[in-house]
């Protein structure tokens, strides 16, 4: 009956039947999306091209070559006023990537002790973790970051004068003034030594593995391998005549005025921007990662530990076999993504002036006006770098996700 | 049966004895809390002294030292405390920038209209929310417009012959042309597919009606002076930027968490990438490109202000964050539901509406508030493009030679900071609060 009745409709019908088929009406706005993203796309280009024309602008990377004319403050590589474009922007993505690793350790560290803080029995310690953590989560970023520079850091003593601590960091207003470690001949031995550590102890792994499950005694894995990889170094550092010296920055305290203070070119100087920033960075991403710290704690559940109590594990067994490899779990992909967000922030490093790959590029955006190569080369590193974390992270994921029934 | 009767056995308890001193009362909770252990009371000692070691500079600073009233920088000059005699003289800028004195009644009232409409919003009793959301999200707007900007803007139109109609009526002929044009051709389209064509055209008429209204209002001469947004500033940036970007972003964020679900590839493809792309970069490579890249993109003459250009970046970045939010309370509706739906012969857009997203927004409540919070953190950074937010007020007029003393700056930095902290510890407060009750009706 029912076909026949379709069988039998008006021409109208049938057009409002495949109109209203589901894939037609999918295909046909599809087709209409793809247009008018097309003609917005092909818009843009037109009047880009338009407007670089007009101000006289070549497009294309072939700027990267010229030279860029401008001073950088602190540089991994060779670099100077004479150097390229493309040269300066190495520097900062350098510098970015100087802040945002020293960051990331930074703020790990801080955030695993102040996430287990805000879960410690003692309730003094606990509160002041949260309240570390409510203070520093509800300020902005940006607004840290002057602090640290602005307020804290110009408070400092002067050039000629200096704060220390235990007589090797000192600080005054041209920043943080370390020893400098010189490398001499012989010191690749001691580099060398590092990888075969490392092999040594993945090997006593596998024999204690081995050891555990033929004979039920597990023979003390940690302190073996601890002492071999930090032992080994050391052993072969001294073997080798200890090729490492320390460069102590020199402070003249008396001469004449002009001679006061820090001596160039002695010590490590580490410029106030770059303390400023992986202050702010690390403290800031800390609160975070406390709070994922304390999020993966909590969801080990407790029958796990009663469990572990109840098979005779010592506290410290259960912690470290039974609840952190499962907290972990829970802890890691919100991490990376802290780690991430991190990066991203040291971004605005452009608020104080440290040379990032955003400062240096602002810059040389400003002298070229070459926006569109500038802001695509920003793009392209943030992005890579995202693209490839979550790609890493998404393989980690499938080898640890709980395989369920 | 008589009952067995022993002088030896009690036929009543013993009252219990007190528990031992040490383990009630404050001592007792110290005991148990601050000095369980060797290892915790030597803890509890030292949170104690670092307590001690950063409350008392700063209660000094912030109270005791503190300069509270003064003319200039004289007042402050000697100063080891907060100069709150600074923050007091620049406080009408903090809030307004420079907008014009004469014309600040304007801000109050937006303002105000803000909180008035906010505030029994958020409380879950009070009745009329729909009444109360339609009121906020489309009246308010227009209003704070008007009354922000001045409005009195002019639309000459473009494409009519100069002397059919009066240039005043030019842009509205032309306006009611193109939407008789379009009502027309959604009646012809309603007509194939073989619906009604009232509703279509209803519908239709309706979005068209609206914007007209829209356009006429803000064409309307008020008698308002208009002010410039480049004399905008302060808490007034800061809340503008905030305020829309919050607003633009939830729309913005179903379209595209709804396209990153859809079934069609095309769209599915677009809505990845343009998600994927915001998160992976940061701010402010996003307020660069609106502020360099976006006047390259448009056709010569064609203007936005820095404002609006800061607006759309900050706008477009939180969507595809609220995008991946809303995702997943997409994904966390049961499959049930949306076949329900579909056997109810609801079309997709009845079934978003009226099914999947009333609940699946109710579920992410605190994710959005949460995403709320790190775009308002996030408003800071339109300071480094050049606008003068409240931070970059702030920052501004620490150097301002009238104030100029070693303690301004970080006078400013301590105020915006409990600004800040304020507006963001009492957002996540309520998001928290959401999330008890929503946890609550749903148990």
């Amino acid at each position: 009956m029912a076909s026949s009745e379709l069988g039998a409709a008006s021409p109208g019908r049938r057009i409002a039947a495949i109109l209203n088929n589901p894939a037609v009406r999918g295909a046909v706005f599809q087709v209409a999306f793809v247009a008018v993203l097309g003609w917005l796309i092909w818009d843009i280009i037109q009047n880009t091209a338009h407007n670089l024309q007009k101000a006289n602008i070549a497009a294309g990377y072939g700027f990267l070559g010229r030279t860029a004319g401008f001073g950088i403050i602190q540089k991994f590589v060779d670099y100077t006023e004479a150097s390229s474009y493309g040269r300066a922007v190495y520097v900062g993505l350098l510098n970015t990537l100087a802040v945002a690793g020293l960051g990331v350790v930074l703020a790990t560290i801080i955030g695993f002790v102040v996430g287990v803080a805000r879960l410690s029995s003692n309730w003094l310690i606990a509160q002041l973790a949260a309240i570390y953590v409510e203070v520093i989560r509800n300020i902005p970023l940006l607004l840290q970051l002057f602090f640290w520079y602005f307020a804290v850091l110009r408070s400092v003593p002067g050039m000629r004068e200096k704060w220390s601590l235990f007589g090797l960091f000192h600080i005054n207003i041209g920043g943080l003034h370390v020893p400098r470690p010189v490398v001499e001949d012989g010191f690749g031995w001691v580099v060398g030594a590092v990888p075969v550590a490392i092999a040594i102890a993945i090997f006593v792994a596998r024999w204690g593995k081995e050891r555990q499950e033929a004979t039920g005694g597990r023979p003390p894995i940690g302190a073996i391998n601890t002492a071999v990889i930090i032992g080994l170094p050391i052993l072969v550092f001294f073997l080798v005549g200890r090729p490492l010296v320390f460069d102590i920055p020199l402070f003249n305290e008396t001469g004449p005025l002009l001679r006061r203070g820090f001596q160039a070119g002695s010590g490590l100087t580490v410029i106030p921007e770059f303390v400023g920033l992986l202050l702010a960075l690390s403290l800031y991403t800390a609160a975070y990662i406390a709070e994922i710290v304390r999020a993966g704690i909590l969801a080990v559940s407790h029958g796990q530990t009663e469990a572990a109590h109840s098979l005779g594990l010592r506290s410290g067994q259960t912690l470290r076999l039974v609840v952190i490899p499962q907290a972990m779990r829970v802890i890691i992909p919100p991490l990376t993504n802290q780690y991430l967000n991190l990066t991203k922030n040291s971004s605005l490093a452009v608020a104080v002036a440290y040379p990032d790959l955003v400062s240096v590029g602002g810059t040389v955006l400003n002298q070229t006006g070459q926006a569109i190569e500038m802001v695509s080369i920003w793009m392209l590193f943030y992005l890579g770098l995202s693209l490839i974390t979550s790609f890493v992270m998404n393989q980690w994921n499938k080898r640890v996700a709980l395989i369920e029934r | 049966m008589t009952a067995f009767v022993s002088a030896f056995v009690r036929d009543e308890f013993v009252a219990p004895k007190p528990p031992p001193p040490s383990t009630v009362g404050v001592v007792g909770w110290m005991r148990q809390n601050l000095f369980s252990s060797v290892l915790n009371s030597i803890l509890t000692i030292a949170a104690g002294a670092l307590i001690v070691w950063l409350l008392i500079p700063l209660v000094r600073f912030t109270l005791i030292d503190a300069v509270w009233s003064g003319e200039d920088r004289s007042a402050c000059a000697q100063a080891t405390g907060a100069c709150w005699a600074y923050v007091k003289a620049y406080l009408p800028q903090f809030v307004y920038g420079r907008y014009p004195i004469g014309e600040r009644w304007r801000v109050d009232i937006v303002f105000w209209m803000l909180v008035i409409g906010l505030v029994p919003l958020l409380i879950p009793r009070v009745p009329l929310k729909r009444l109360n959301a339609i009121f906020l999200l489309t009246f308010y707007p227009l209003i704070a417009y008007v009354l922000l900007t001045g409005g009195h803007h002019v639309f000459t139109g473009s494409f009519l012959p100069e002397g059919l109609v009066p240039p005043s009526v030019r842009f509205a002929a032309e306006y009611a042309l193109v939407s008789a044009l379009i009502i027309l051709a959604v009646g012809l389209l309603s007509v194939l597919l073989g619906k009604p064509v009232a509703g279509s055209g209803a519908l239709a008429g309706m979005i068209l009606g609206g914007l007209g209204l829209v356009l006429a209002v803000v064409s309307i001469d008020f008698g308002l002076e208009p002010v410039e947004t480049a004399n905008w500033g302060g808490l007034l940036v800061t809340l503008v930027v905030a305020v829309t970007g919050m607003v633009a972003s939830l729309p913005l964020g179903v379209l595209l968490a709804l396209g990153r679900r859809s079934a069609m590839p095309v769209v599915r493809l677009a809505s990845v990438t343009f998600i994927e792309v915001c998160r992976g970069v940061p701010l402010i490579t996003v307020l660069f490109m609106a502020s360099v890249m976006l006047p390259l993109f448009l056709p010569e003459g064609v203007t936005f202000d820095k404002l609006l250009r800061a607006l759309i970046g900050v706008a477009l970045f939180s969507s595809a964050y609220m995008a991946e939010t809303i995702r997943g309370g997409l994904q966390a509706m049961p499959r049930g539901q949306y076949e329900g739906a579909m056997a109810l012969g609801l079309s997709y857009w009845q079934m978003m509406r009226m099914i999947i997203l009333p609940q699946a927004l109710r579920l992410v409540i605190p994710g959005i508030v949460g995403s709320f919070i790190a775009l308002f953190k996030d408003t800071t950074l339109v300071a480094i493009i050049g606008l003068f937010d409240f931070l970059g007020q702030i920052q501004a007029s620490a150097n301002d030679s009238k104030w100029a003393s070693p303690v301004t700056g970080i006078t400013g930095y301590v105020f915006a900071a409990m600004v800040f902290w304020a507006f963001c510890f009492s957002m996540s407060r309520y998001a928290g609060f959401m999330e008890k009750r929503l946890d609550r009706s749903r148990r």
